[in-house]
């Protein structure tokens, strides 16, 4: 770890340098034209103008940082102007998609491991649906669940869990099959059934695997929780935020709600490295 | 038709049971096709026995001559979403993300310093930017071609730099002991190495790519666009073309990675998951 201190610092540095001179670039034409014609348009005081718009074409990272903090810490929870309540619901659907996705993904990857026929038929097409762009199908589906009268989290849900149910099943199946022969047989000599062979060898086996295909369908979950937000017109969440500032023309709100977002994927890898390094605690130090 | 539906699937279900006992190459392509078949079939029947309306679920049938009655419409999508905004976003956004990576594999300090950025930032959802980039670059297909530039470049740096650092230390001193420079050993050891990581990065970015574009559309388009299709369709309840409008980027999403990949297997045919039968 403490080969990455000097490095990292260096390389986010640089990038809010670049950002600030971007910043300038792009906005100073726009900033001159708004500036007061008997203002002296020095360098500097069209520097000045072009980092404090309100609408610039791309946000200087302090207004963003203000934004992002009014929006977090300046409204009670509840208040739709409050990126936490946005955040709240968006990580809702979100994390009701991952449980959909993990008992789904866990019953498809068992099926697959225990019977031939669902393996040779199953697993072709789940392999071959990851390279279709299931995010395309999302509109559809929350227009097809509401016409069955399911609206709100629902819709968000299923996307999510959609998208996020192939990585699982995919780590799944490698972890159940990860066991080695002897071992295999080893249980068999107990004359342990097929069930136990899957409780107690293969189930324990796979958790390793999971974690990394989590890291992957939780980060997919927030991609599909927000973008089902984007064309159902949902009033609450991060993508209804994020569309509301592209029509407004609220860049910082946009870049704001982008941040956000980013903030609760890190979060979200931060819960499933807890919960990896519990894991390990309580299974006595390995995984 | 119920009972015709569930007879179907009873035969299909019971002829997969006897071929998935053979392992020839014929009956394990065989049984993954019968059940694709099934489930068409059992989608079909039953929208047809339980009367389901057209707006919750059209028949496959219905789909199908939806798809040829609008072959136009869908053509002058594919060129807009496929041809112009996710080939030329393709190629920059996985080309700059491979020479970066050359570009930074001779310095240490920046490997340390990028690669956890680049895979945080792969952890992210970097579709939320589709916005912004239909402020900057207007409606038509730069917008979404920028969107998969920056979708695709992150994968594709990560992976080349992984792939990059895969030849092994005693295939490297061997490279020294014949005198090579660098670029040799970059031409003739490592780049080769790194081609199974790239290969992984070109099949996950073609799939990224699609999607960018696509989720590019929905926050403003030219009346083109396959994303653009399947939100009005879905909003005028035209069921049936937004379910061609699918297909086509299913096929389009399957077929580009069939390629990839076969081009993977010509050009990596020294790789044990190749050789191995």
């Amino acid at each position: 770890m403490t080969r990455h201190i000097l490095p990292i610092p260096t390389v986010l540095l640089t990038l809010l340098v670049v950002w600030y001179m971007a910043a300038v670039w792009l906005n100073a034409d726009q900033a001159q034209s708004l500036m007061d014609p008997d203002e002296p348009q020095t360098f500097w005081t069209i520097t000045q103008a072009a980092l404090s718009m309100d609408r610039p074409v791309l946000p200087a990272p302090h207004q963003v940082a203000v934004s992002l903090y009014d929006g977090i810490f300046g409204w009670p929870i509840l208040s739709p102007r409050s990126l936490v309540y946005h955040a709240g619901v968006t990580c809702g659907a979100a994390l009701l998609g991952l449980a959909f996705a993990l008992v789904l993904g866990t019953a498809l990857a068992v099926g697959i491991v225990e019977s031939r026929v669902l393996d040779r038929s199953l697993m072709p097409w789940v392999i071959g649906s990851q390279t279709v762009p299931v995010l395309a199908i999302a509109p559809m589906i929350v227009v097809v669940l509401g016409n069955l009268g399911m609206t709100g989290v629902i819709p968000k849900a299923v996307i999510a869990g959609y998208l996020s149910f192939f990585p699982i099943t995919v780590g799944l199946v490698k972890g159940l099959r990860s066991p080695d022969p002897m071992q295999l047989d080893l249980l068999h000599t107990y004359a342990a059934s097929e069930k136990q062979v899957l409780t107690k060898l293969r189930w324990p086996a796979s958790i390793g695997f999971l974690f990394p295909s989590l890291r992957v369908a939780m980060s997919l979950a927030l991609v599909g929780a927000i973008v089902a937000e984007l064309p159902t017109g949902a009033q609450a969440g991060l993508g209804a935020r994020l569309l509301a500032g592209s029509y407004y023309g609220q860049t910082i709100q946009l870049w704001a709600a982008l941040l956000m977002a980013a903030f609760v994927s890190l979060a979200g890898l931060g819960a499933i490295e807890l919960l990896q390094r519990a894991t390990i605690a309580a299974r006595g130090g390995r995984l | 038709v119920i009972a015709a539906g569930l007879l179907g699937a009873i035969v299909a279900v019971v002829a997969m049971i006897l071929l998935a006992r053979s392992d020839a190459l014929s009956a394990r392509i065989a049984v993954p096709v019968l059940f694709g078949a099934m489930l068409l079939w059992l989608w079909q029947t039953l929208v047809e026995g339980f009367a389901v309306p057209s707006v919750i679920l059209p028949t496959p049938s219905a789909v199908a001559v939806a798809f040829f009655a609008n072959l136009d419409t869908l053509g002058a999508d594919f060129r807009q979403t496929v041809l112009r905004s996710v080939l030329p976003g393709y190629a920059i956004g996985c080309g700059a993300g491979f020479l970066t990576a050359l570009a930074i594999d001779r310095s240490d300090f920046l490997k340390r310093g990028l690669m956890p950025l680049g895979n945080l930032v792969s952890a992210m959802p970097i579709v939320g930017i589709a916005p912004i980039m239909v402020m900057w670059f207007g409606f038509d297909w730069p917008s979404k071609a920028a969107v998969v530039v920056v979708m695709t470049f992150f994968p594709m740096l990560v992976n080349t730099i992984a792939g990059l650092a895969e030849a092994g230390r005693m295939e490297r001193d061997l490279m020294h002991c014949y005198a090579a420079g660098p670029w040799t050993t970059l031409l003739k050891l490592r780049l080769p190495a790194a081609m199974p990581f790239v290969f992984n990065a070109l099949k996950l970015n073609s799939t990224l790519a699609l999607i960018g574009a696509v989720v590019a559309e929905f926050f403003g388009t030219p009346i083109l666009g396959m994303g653009f299709r399947i939100s009005t369709q879905a909003a005028r309840m035209n069921m049936d073309v937004v379910w061609a409008t699918i297909a086509v980027t299913a096929l389009t999403g399957s077929l580009s990675f069939a390629a990839i990949a076969g081009l993977e297997r010509f050009v990596t045919f020294w790789h044990p998951s190749f050789r191995a039968k």
